[in-house]
């Protein structure tokens, strides 16, 4: 079978109809840097299928995954078990597809699945409404940051320093080219911003992510009232999802929008994406809010069946007023969520978080307990910030080296940052054993 | 004394002393069947003539509706908020959407009448 459908007749009509010469032409405008002159390195024209299989597999084999060694990695995206089942029903024919099925007459098993995902995330985040998921948790918070714009009509948005710095960045460059104002905070590992101070008048919102970025876990209902002095909206990112099993959910703090990442629920690290974006908000600001929504509703014989609903807000009838442009979601990793939840349900969820929070602090005993490692977060979920005597990023090199994922460097977010240069983000699960903690404890004396 | 004018997009305005109520007409909220929302302006917005003042959500589609003259809103049909249908049972009465605070009554001139509407509405049928 041919993968190639178009003869050198079709290609040679289609250049010339466009008229360039040749499909090289097609590319000059690639500055002659970027470009690699000749055959991509040694990479033969064809291969028989198990030389290929055997090279691939002798090339990934050079990674360390996370889950063949011990792995403290988190800072945004967390190894957490995911039963069999989940993969298994995620599977299913009637489930898995190419793109998400909406149409109520043929999808009602999807639809019914994406509704209880709302629940479960208004649930989780104590808000009145939560949406069928985002892309990922980055891009709901810039959709949150424009939500809020649209809802006060101001815009100027005020970005914690705890905030993660791809989060920071994807919504930097929604308001460089939407022409919105963002007041960055600085990075501060010992925990502590003064975000109330930088409220005015013009303020859409506060986005504040709790755990912050280093691990550290605030109560933010001072902050929240703060907002609403000024007429802001509070925005608050939940990176880790498990957290909420154990933290005050944002919505009993007074959050106006939650988002987060709903990673660790269900999914594994994918390569870090594709991953689900969370997002919900006050039913008062229901109209405002981005992305599909699913809603219950009765069919002509009264029998309950499930729709989108809402959909006016959305770009295929609101064209360039529409709250946002995304008119899908993600939907197999939110689905994969929702079997996960169902599974563990309320207590086996609870439960789970405080496995976590256990293995973090088993962690923290065991880093602190060694010379020059200092732990600097005092109340924190799954994670912890510690300074090194030496740069972090040679550390985890070092000990990548000796089979342990250490943890992420904060010189990988804060590369311009060399006051940050010696602390190491480090992340417990569940699936962290006290063997695990032992070899990165021993592994770092070794080179320390 | 009051007259209503009519927009081509389907929009009336009744002037009564020297204040002017805006909403949609008879056939709009027809064609658009059930209204479910609502979204009114700020008190205070001026608004030129033909810019968006208000929007209007059927369970079909979402609909801008336009300032028939220049003028600042001084008041909005909160009514709407708790009860949108109000617009399909009683688009010219009870289901207004704004007042505006005219800025130059000879705009009104270039509306149509009633009779003027009501050809303009047969004839794009």
């Amino acid at each position: 079978m041919r993968y190639l459908p178009h003869t050198d007749d079709d290609r040679r009509s289609m250049l010339a109809a466009i008229g360039v010469k040749s499909i090289d032409d097609l590319y000059r405008d690639v500055p002659d840097a970027a470009r690699i002159d000749g055959p991509i390195y040694d990479l033969p024209l064809h291969a028989g299928e198990m030389e290929v299989e055997r090279d691939l597999a002798a090339l990934a084999a050079k990674n360390v995954a996370a889950g063949s060694v011990p792995s403290f990695l988190g800072a945004g995206a967390y190894r957490h078990h995911v039963p069999a089942t989940v993969d298994h029903l995620i599977q299913r024919g009637e489930f898995l597809t190419a793109y998400t099925p909406y149409q109520p007459e043929v999808s009602q098993g999807t639809l019914q699945a994406l509704f209880e995902f709302q629940t479960q995330v208004a649930l989780l985040t104590g808000m009145d409404v939560a949406n069928a998921s985002m892309y990922d948790g980055a891009t709901a918070c810039a959709e949150a940051v424009m939500m809020a714009n649209r809802v006060t009509k101001r815009g100027k948005a005020v970005l914690a320093g705890g905030l993660h710095p791809h989060y920071r960045d994807v919504t930097r460059n929604l308001s460089h080219y939407t022409g919105f104002q963002l007041d960055e905070g600085a990075p501060n590992p010992d925990g502590g911003e003064d975000l109330e101070a930088r409220l005015d008048d013009h303020t859409s919102c506060v986005v504040v992510q709790n755990p912050d970025v280093f691990g550290h876990v605030r109560d933010l209902s001072g902050l929240a009232q703060a907002c609403r002095d000024k007429g802001a909206l509070l925005v608050v990112v939940v990176t880790e999802a498990v957290s909420l099993g154990l933290i005050e959910s944002p919505g009993a703090m007074g959050a106006d929008i939650v988002v987060g990442e709903g990673q660790a629920i269900g999914n594994t690290l994918n390569f870090g994406g594709p991953h689900v974006g969370l997002f919900a908000t006050r039913d008062k600001l229901v109209r405002q809010m981005p992305g599909r929504v699913c809603g219950q509703t009765t069919d002509a014989d009264g029998r309950r069946g499930f729709v989108l609903t809402l959909s006016t807000r959305e770009q295929h009838i609101r064209r360039e007023k529409a709250t946002s442009n995304i008119c899908t979601n993600s939907g197999l990793c939110a689905l994969a969520f929702t079997i996960h939840m169902a599974l563990l349900g309320e207590q086996g969820f609870r439960g789970l978080a405080e496995l976590n929070h256990a293995a973090a602090c088993r962690t923290a005993d065991a880093l602190a307990a060694i010379d020059g490692v200092e732990v600097l977060t005092d109340a924190f979920f799954n994670e912890i910030t510690v300074r090194l005597p030496r740069p972090a990023a040679e550390v985890v090199s070092d000990l990548a080296a000796r089979g342990v994922l250490a943890g992420v460097p904060a010189s990988r977010l804060w590369p311009e940052r060399d006051d940050l240069a010696d602390l190491l983000i480090v992340a417990s699960t569940e699936t962290n054993t006290g063997d695990d903690v032992a070899a990165l404890a021993a592994a770092l004396e070794e080179v320390l | 004394m009051s007259t209503t004018k009519f927009t081509k997009d389907h929009e009336w305005i009744r002037v009564e002393n020297g204040v002017a109520t805006v909403g949609i007409t008879d056939h709009a909220q027809n064609q658009l069947g059930d209204i479910v929302f609502v979204e009114l302006p700020e008190i205070g917005k001026d608004v030129a003539k033909g810019d968006d003042a208000a929007v209007v959500e059927s369970v079909k589609a979402a609909s801008e509706v336009y300032a028939p003259v220049a003028g600042k809103v001084t008041e909005v049909n909160e009514a709407l908020a708790d009860d949108p249908s109000l617009v399909n049972t009683d688009p010219t009465g009870g289901g207004w959407f704004l007042k505006l605070e005219i800025a130059d009554p000879s705009q009104l001139d270039g509306l149509m009448d009633e009779a003027a509407y009501a050809s303009y509405v047969e004839e794009s049928e």
